[in-house]
């Protein structure tokens, strides 16, 4: 049974107080959650830089003026100081730094990513079921997430690398390994207190099987903590696999990545610091919009904050 | 033959070097239709003997039958679909991120009954919520509301037997009302039997037959609704909590 | 003889993404040595009214009166230092759930001494906090003061929240919702426990609550509040002779365990009562 409803603008549609449908129901609060981010500046401010990213990333061939892997003249170009032509200078092989920059984007997109769709994941997946079902299932899942909670991060990554040798895919393997058994302990530490609770008797009582309530039910409570989590280790990430680049097990060369530029420039940086101080920046300038964005985050989604 | 039949119920919470024994042995009977009470204090082990039903605490001695049939444990399907609990808290017992289409029709997907929309529209439309009501999620309603909602969700899959722990209690006094008239007509409707816990003497006297009195974890009396108005109890405790309920006097304060 | 508390047109506004919102809408009343019980369902504003009165709006809100006088002094502009000299000595507050407004991990007897050496009086704080305890009929005044929140039960630590308040002989205490939390008997004994000590001490009581008929039964005159507003203001003994339809609205709804009514009479709102 359908009602003739005057046709509403899409504002009016998104604010109805009584939605019509399920998609209206879940964009409406999407778009309240929207409007209360924007009124965080500093985290319009992170999630602009974050959206900048990429679209460097998306369009790096239609920006970048060079050739991110081919050098100019090495008798003439190299190690230019940021000018009109070369705008943020050129390196010891004569290749334009902003375009190398602007390419380096897309892997960094690539490793935060792809992290982030293996760990997220495999944390929330440990967490809730060792929160959840308590007993020797939650021993047994703590017990190796704690495993791989001792190794420092770069430390495992390290020896991962050298296991499997060096590139950039192996470096997010590796990253992604050491990412997760936070993300669990978080889960659990959330599922604890929502196992609790009185929805969750409920969903029991019309006989509701464990996975359904996991899945359905504790997960969504649990996806805001681990998703400001997430955002917020992304700039730890991003290090991470600076680090491994510097070091040189992470994105092999010649492939434009800002750990391994800021290796390349070490050399230079009393005479002609822009070779490494520019990929710097960027690292900076993306770890920063994280952050920003993840404390934004936090402020729209915490469910201790809500109403 | 009795509906629901407990004998002998004991309850203990293990937490770790601590026991707390909840319910020490408490026995009652329900008929098939009745609205039956259950009054008590904090610490009484009222809503102790709720969840043991439903199999929400652990069980260490006695028995509960239905139907002359002892209750399977775990609990299976056929049982929720005869029994189902209305919770206290109305903050507590929606989850806070599913609508309320999503909170009625969850049980009809378990159990695979057909024609759910109208099943979803015809629950809200029993405990006097409009359609308008479907896709709202919980923080868009007032405590009554939810409250309403509670019920249509113990309603939707057609039980005969509903267990109310303290249904109103989290409620303004007027609301109280409204839920407390809803949940008279739909059983009068329905031919349901209510199993209904409550600190409040008067929310019990108004909407059960019979009642106990229970205190730390005990039975103290069992009481029709005419013995209880005419103040015909046999225990001291039922008597003191008879004299409290009627609220405060200058008298009560200088007879002690 | 001048009223202890005098109020005038009080409002209490909260921001909102709609503008600012009232929460309390131009409610005046006067108390002198008496009981004043405030009663009104959830969002009626009678907490906030209580609040405004010890200074205690929260920061979002902005509470503004043509008067808001206790014992002579205006307490719309008074300074911090002018609030901690009124705050716990002259005007005290008791709350619903100890279990949330004692600090937990400090024990009774530390809060009760601290609330005494507060306010002038350090070579007896101990002494006068084991007799205060012994006033509100905590038999085992020693074991309690070394006790923490948590170790007591709801009704011992509604009454080590009174004895706190009332340790520094206040002459208002405004008690917000002081028993709603507790079990029926246990209520009768701290109702009865309060009712002597403000006898006693001849102080200005304010009762807050959700509850008319206790209100009526324990406090000279009552307020009723709907939505900010003050719909009915009558001596506690004339209750029946309630006017306004709300008030009787609510006296009418409730079950009683003599009570016959089927269905209950219902509350029917009446949109001209918001204005």
């Amino acid at each position: 049974m359908t009602t003739q409803v005057p046709r509403q603008s899409l504002g009016e549609w998104l604010r109805s107080e009584q939605p019509a449908s399920r998609n209206q129901a879940r964009l409406g609060q999407v778009w309240r959650s929207w409007v209360l981010f924007t009124g965080n500046r500093l985290g319009m401010i992170g999630l602009a830089i974050v959206v900048l990213l990429m679209l460097i990333a998306v369009f790096a061939n239609v920006i970048a003026p060079y050739d991110p892997l081919l050098g100019g003249d090495l008798r003439t170009e190299r190690l230019l100081p940021p000018s009109l032509d070369h705008l943020m200078g050129t390196d010891d092989l004569a290749r334009d730094i902003f375009s190398r920059v602007v390419h380096g984007a897309r892997l960094t997109l690539m490793v935060v990513a792809l992290v982030a769709i293996i760990a997220t994941p495999i944390g929330l997946l440990v967490g809730t079921v060792s929160g959840y079902f308590g007993g020797w299932v939650d021993t047994v899942l703590m017990r190796i997430t704690d495993i791989f909670l001792a190794f420092p991060r770069l430390i495992l990554a390290l020896a991962f690398v050298a296991a499997l040798g060096p590139g950039i895919e192996n470096a997010i393997i590796a990253i992604a390994i050491t990412s997760w058994p936070p993300y669990a302990r978080l889960a659990r530490a959330e599922t604890l207190t929502i196992r609790n609770a009185e929805h969750i008797d409920a969903i029991r009582l019309q006989g509701a099987s464990s996975p359904r309530i996991i899945w359905g039910h504790v997960v969504p409570l649990c996806l805001s903590s681990v998703i400001i989590r997430v955002t917020l280790d992304m700039a730890g990430i991003i290090l991470t696999a600076a680090g491994l680049g510097f070091l040189g097990l992470g994105a092999q060369p010649p492939q434009p990545e800002w750990g391994a530029m800021i290796a390349g420039g070490r050399r230079f940086i009393i005479d002609y610091w822009w070779v490494a101080t520019m990929p710097g920046i960027a690292i900076f300038a993306v770890s920063l919009g994280f952050n920003l964005l993840g404390d934004g985050l936090r402020d729209v989604l915490d469910p201790k904050a809500e109403k | 033959m009795a509906l629901i039949d407990i004998e002998n119920l004991e309850v203990t919470f293990d937490g770790g070097d601590r026991q707390v024994r909840a319910l020490k042995g408490v026995s009652l009977t329900v008929e098939e239709e009745d609205s039956f009470g259950i009054v008590g204090e904090s610490g009484s082990g009222k809503s102790t003997v709720l969840r043991a039903l439903c199999g929400l605490a652990p069980v260490t001695a006695g028995r509960i039958s239905i139907d002359g049939k002892p209750v399977p444990a775990p609990r299976d399907q056929a049982f929720y679909r005869r029994v189902q609990m209305v919770f206290q808290d109305p903050y507590a017992s929606l989850h806070p991120r599913h609508t309320i289409d999503r909170v009625l029709s969850e049980p009809l997907a378990i159990h695979g009954f057909d024609h759910a929309e109208k099943r979803v529209e015809q629950a809200l439309e029993d405990v006097g919520l409009g359609s308008g009501f479907r896709f709202r999620y919980p923080h868009q309603l007032s405590g009554g509301q939810r409250q309403r909602v509670a019920i249509a969700r113990a309603l939707i899959l057609e039980p005969k037997i509903i267990l109310l722990d303290e249904p109103t209690s989290a409620l303004d006094a007027s609301i109280q009302a409204e839920v407390l008239n809803l949940l008279d007509r739909l059983r009068a409707d329905r031919g349901l039997t209510y199993v209904l816990v409550s600190h409040d003497l008067a929310v019990v006297s108004h909407m059960c037959d019979r009642l106990v009195v229970m205190q730390s974890g005990e039975v103290v009396e069992e009481l029709t609704r005419e013995a209880l108005q005419a103040h015909k109890t046999s225990e001291d405790y039922t008597r003191n909590l008879l004299t409290a309920s009627a609220g405060f006097t200058r008298d009560t304060a200088r007879r002690r | 003889m001048n009223p202890l508390l005098s109020v005038e047109n009080l409002r209490i506004a909260f921001p909102s993404r709609q503008g600012p919102v009232e929460v309390v809408r131009g409610v005046s009343f006067s108390l002198g040595r008496e009981r004043l019980g405030i009663v009104g369902e959830s969002g009626s504003g009678k907490s906030q009214t209580g609040r405004a009165i010890l200074g205690l709006t929260p920061v979002t809100g902005t509470a503004t009166a043509d008067r808001l006088e206790f014992d002579g002094i205006d307490l719309r502009n008074a300074s911090a230092s002018q609030w901690r000299k009124l705050r716990g000595a002259r005007m005290s507050m008791v709350m619903q759930d100890p279990k949330f407004s004692l600090n937990p991990v400090m024990t009774i007897g530390k809060q009760l001494m601290e609330a005494v050496k507060l306010h002038g009086g350090k070579s007896e704080a101990r002494d006068k906090s084991l007799a205060m305890l012994e006033a509100v009929q905590i038999r085992d005044p020693e074991r309690v003061m070394a006790a923490y929140p948590h170790e007591l039960s709801g009704g011992m630590g509604q009454r080590a929240m009174i004895a706190m308040m009332l340790v520094t002989e206040p002459d208002l205490l405004i008690a917000d919702e002081p028993t709603s939390a507790l079990d029926v008997t246990v209520q009768i004994e701290v109702l009865r426990i309060l009712d002597r000590l403000v006898t006693e001490r001849g102080m200005g009581l304010i009762f807050i609550s959700h509850d008319l008929r206790l209100v009526s039964t324990f406090c000279d005159r009552v307020l009723v509040m709907y939505a900010g507003k003050v719909v009915e203001e009558l001596d506690a003994r004339r209750m029946n002779e309630a006017s306004h339809p709300y008030t009787r609205g609510l006296l009418n709804c409730l079950p009683t365990i003599t009570g016959d009514i089927r269905p209950l009479p219902v509350l029917v709102r009446d949109d001209a009562w918001l204005k």
